[in-house]
């Protein structure tokens, strides 16, 4: 079917037309709202406040979705709303990594209240037409697209019964139709789900950017905890934004000499450093797929091991080396997700031939593999094979599910197949054993079926443990362990159990177990730098709120620590290099430039720190957020089956005598089966002593409820943060 | 301590001239963004295939991080 009959079954639902924006100092100082119920588009003012507390971005999504939902409000009630949000420095070409938008919503995994990042055109572009955010609230009757058009200034919401659901194939259908011409596609930018987003709980957005070079809608994610499926449930099949093009001061910043200044020097150290460091510009975030082997950290078969040998498999299958064999590099340093990203670290394949589902035969321009997609799809499911990453990778997105979930999903009903819960009869014929590349993507085509053993795993891991329990297939106990799921989402890739403090990043995290607030395994585990319980509360202080403050503003956390100043190490002493000082400076001074704000380090941490305690009292006033809530699987702490104990053997005696006080003599006289137990003693009581600790550090009760003293201190005593709080206390 | 240095609070053999370079390899430490400090002092990368770590060292090999 053409473009122009695609068009042609449109009817306009509604046009709303606005008076031209005007960015000042990064702000539209106002924020659009679509109701799909009534159809009635609107303009909301934003407030002093808003700025001032929440600052924008995740920050914004935060305030609006609170004031436009009850405690009581279910994912799927109309008034849910999704809220995208790009920030104040969002938009700028002279710094790397600031286009980043923010997406909140209440989540259909977790019932508490989520936020994903994602690059892409869409936010930004949104902001050069007008608006600071977008809350998309109610539910259409049908399927229907919403087109903000900042060259006419209009919004318009249209039915769109004909253009395809996945990504792959609409983000281009839309592209086309409401591009000018070819060169006009680079200012459009769509935001879209997928098939399987219809049928599960785990579905992501897509955020479109328009590649010249290959001529193709390339996609990034807003992966977790099911924002995906709420789109879908309010018949949403894609949002477009069409702008007039880039201009240089667009957010008409207060001082755009320092934002180029800074970021000449931030592009000169990429070009100078990346290769010797990172290597972001050749294989992104994959490359750390042999280092995480290397480290025991590369979850494999369901996060029981670390590393590639333990199961007979070999790490070189998907080295680094080879997943960058397979990216096309011709344009590797024009890889980036927005505008003057000299870091360019959005990998794709292209020309990719497709083994199976509805698109077999094809040849597709895949994203990624990032290192969460392969060590999920891939080593966390027992397959060692690159080929099958790169068309798991595509169908997920094309598909509209997050990659991290499905592989935590596989991985999880891969162990309870071995273990004997699931077998052929209960999973409709699929032999989901660790390593069956055919079964896994089979299970990635039933979700976007929404058919047999699919539509159960799309339903995530804290419902499948239950479900199986209740089925009497397996033991609640066990299975609890092995979900690797925490507040109803799944964990990313990262091995903690040797790491508290990643313990702590993970379980403690505002969304659920996603490695963005905290990623602590080296400083703790392998550096030893934050021994005492102290001093891990000190890093699960800090770090979040750093990494709170990039999804605030509208940048990239990667090109923060991704790359480091060649002198940063003999400057620095080694906690604060870990910090990379220069790179923080450039923040401060770029958030500045373009706000007029003064800011330090502290004042970043404050700022921060007012909207992570927002988020902590909304999931609290949602029936969540406690201390309960931050509980852990088993697995992210420790050994559950005697293999894994067997394993590392060597390692688990020896803490046996250099933790818990035990002669070696007497550990000699133990079997194996006493040795688990008093290790789960140990873990289980140090964890739920590092909670004290953190909270603590953070201003909580032991409840994990932040005191009105602590809300105060941070300017964050408003009064219905209090209602929730004070009986709390 | 006798035929010993300490990487990361981790006991290890040593050995007569040992470098820096040895100490990453035993460790399996190829992890490319470190700070490398023998008893508190800094070795600056390009001298770490030359530079000789003394027995009974305190070897810190310190990971910035990166990723996640
Ligand atoms: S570092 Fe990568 S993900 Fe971040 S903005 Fe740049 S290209 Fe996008």
């Amino acid at each position: 079917m053409n473009i122009g009959e695609i068009k042609a079954a449109h009817k306009q639902v509604t046009r709303w037309e606005y008076q031209p924006g005007r960015i000042d100092k990064g702000y539209n100082d106002r924020t659009l709202h679509i109701d799909l119920t009534t159809n009635k588009i609107t303009e909301k003012p934003v407030t002093a406040l808003m700025k001032d507390k929440f600052v924008g971005g995740k920050g914004f999504g935060l305030y609006l979705l609170w004031h436009a939902t009850r405690p009581q409000t279910k994912w799927n009630d109309p008034e849910n709303e999704i809220i995208i949000s790009p920030g104040p420095c969002a938009g700028i070409t002279q710094y790397a990594g600031a286009g980043k938008s923010l997406v909140v919503s209440i989540s259909p995994q977790t019932g508490g209240i989520m936020d994903s990042n994602v690059g892409g055109y869409f936010g930004p572009y949104m902001k050069f037409s007008g608006f600071d955010a977008i809350e998309l609230q109610g539910k259409a009757r049908e399927d229907v697209i919403i087109v903000i058009d900042g060259t006419t200034n209009s919004v318009t919401i249209e039915t769109a019964p004909k253009e395809a659901i996945d990504s792959h194939v609409l983000a281009e259908q839309l592209t086309e139709m409401y591009a000018k011409d070819e060169k006009d596609k680079m200012n459009v930018a769509v935001v879209s789900a997928g098939t399987a987003a219809d049928h599960s709980l785990i579905g992501m957005l897509n955020f479109s950017f328009w590649d010249p070079r290959r001529k193709v809608a390339r996609l990034k994610q807003a992966g977790r905890g099911g924002i995906g499926t709420v789109f879908r449930d309010k018949r949403i099949k894609a949002v477009v934004c069409k702008t007039t093009g880039i201009k240089p001061n667009w957010n008409n910043v207060v001082d755009l000499n320092a934002i180029v200044e800074r970021g000449q020097r931030f592009q000169k150290e990429i070009k100078e450093l990346d290769d010797k460091q990172c290597e972001m510009r050749d294989k992104g975030t994959a490359h750390l797929m042999e280092i995480m082997d290397a480290y025991d950290l590369l979850p494999t078969t369901n996060f029981r091991f670390g590393k590639a040998a333990d199961i007979g498999e070999d790490i070189n299958k998907i080295h680094s080396n080879v997943l960058k064999s397979l990216f096309n590099l011709k344009w590797r340093d024009l890889d980036g997700c927005w505008f003057g990203c000299a870091m360019s670290c959005c990998k794709a394949v292209d020309g990719f031939e497709l083994k199976t589902g509805p698109y077999k035969g094809h040849k597709v321009t895949v994203d990624g593999p990032e290192y969460e997609t392969a060590a999920g799809l891939g080593s966390n499911c027992g397959i060692f094979d690159p080929l099958h990453i790169i068309e798991a990778n595509f169908y997920c997105d094309t598909y509209g599910i997050c990659t991290i979930t499905v592989g935590t999903i596989t991985a999880f009903v891969m162990e309870c197949y071995e273990a004997g819960i699931l077998n052929k009869d209960r999973t409709g014929g699929l032999e989901l054993k660790f390593g069956n590349s055919a079964a896994a993507l089979e299970l990635i085509h039933q979700m976007a079926r929404g058919e047999g053993f699919g539509a159960i795993a799309g339903r995530g891991a804290e419902y499948m443990k239950k479900y199986f329990a209740d089925q009497g297939w397996g033991d609640r106990q066990f299975l609890s362990d092995i979900a690797m799921v925490n507040k109803g989402l799944e964990y990313s890739q990262y091995m903690s159990k040797e790491s508290l403090a990643q313990q702590g990043g993970y379980a403690m995290t505002n969304k659920g177990p996603q490695h963005d607030e905290a990623w602590l395994i080296f400083m703790d585990m392998v550096n030893n730098q934050i021994p005492s319980f102290e001093d891990k509360a000190e890093a699960l202080y800090y770090f979040p709120m750093f990494r709170t403050w990039f999804g605030l503003c509208g940048f990239c956390k990667l090109p923060w620590n991704d790359v480091e100043p060649e002198n940063n190490r003999e400057k620095y002493p080694p906690k604060e290099a870990a910090k990379v000082p220069e790179h923080v400076d450039n923040y401060l001074t770029v958030f500045k430039a373009v706000t007029g704000r003064d800011l330090d380090r502290d004042g970043l941490i404050r700022m921060s720190a007012r909207v992570y305690n927002f988020q902590r009292i909304f999931n609290i006033r949602r029936g969540y957020g406690l201390r309960a809530n931050d509980a852990q699987p088993y697995r992210a702490c420790g050994p559950v089956t005697k293999r894994e104990y067997e394993s590392r053997q060597e390692r688990y005696d020896k803490q046996l005598v250099d933790w818990m006080g035990m002669t070696p003599e007497a550990v000699a006289k133990m079997t194996i089966e006493e040795k688990m137990a008093a290790h789960r003693t140990y873990r289980t009581d140090r964890y739920e002593k590092l909670l004290d600790a953190v909270y603590k550090r953070r201003g909580w009760t032991r409840n994990g409820v932040p005191t009105i003293a602590w809300l105060k201190e941070l300017g964050m005593d408003l009064p219905e943060l209090l209602e929730v709080v004070t009986p709390l206390q | 301590m006798k035929g010993k240095i300490t990487v990361n609070d981790q006991v290890i053999d040593w050995r007569d001239g040992m470098t820096v370079s040895d100490v990453l390899t035993v460790m399996n430490y190829t992890f490319k963004l470190l700070v490398i400090q023998i008893d508190g002092k800094n070795v600056k990368r390009d001298d770490w295939p030359t530079a000789t770590v003394p027995e009974g060292a305190d070897v810190k090999v310190i990971h910035l991080m990166s990723g996640g």
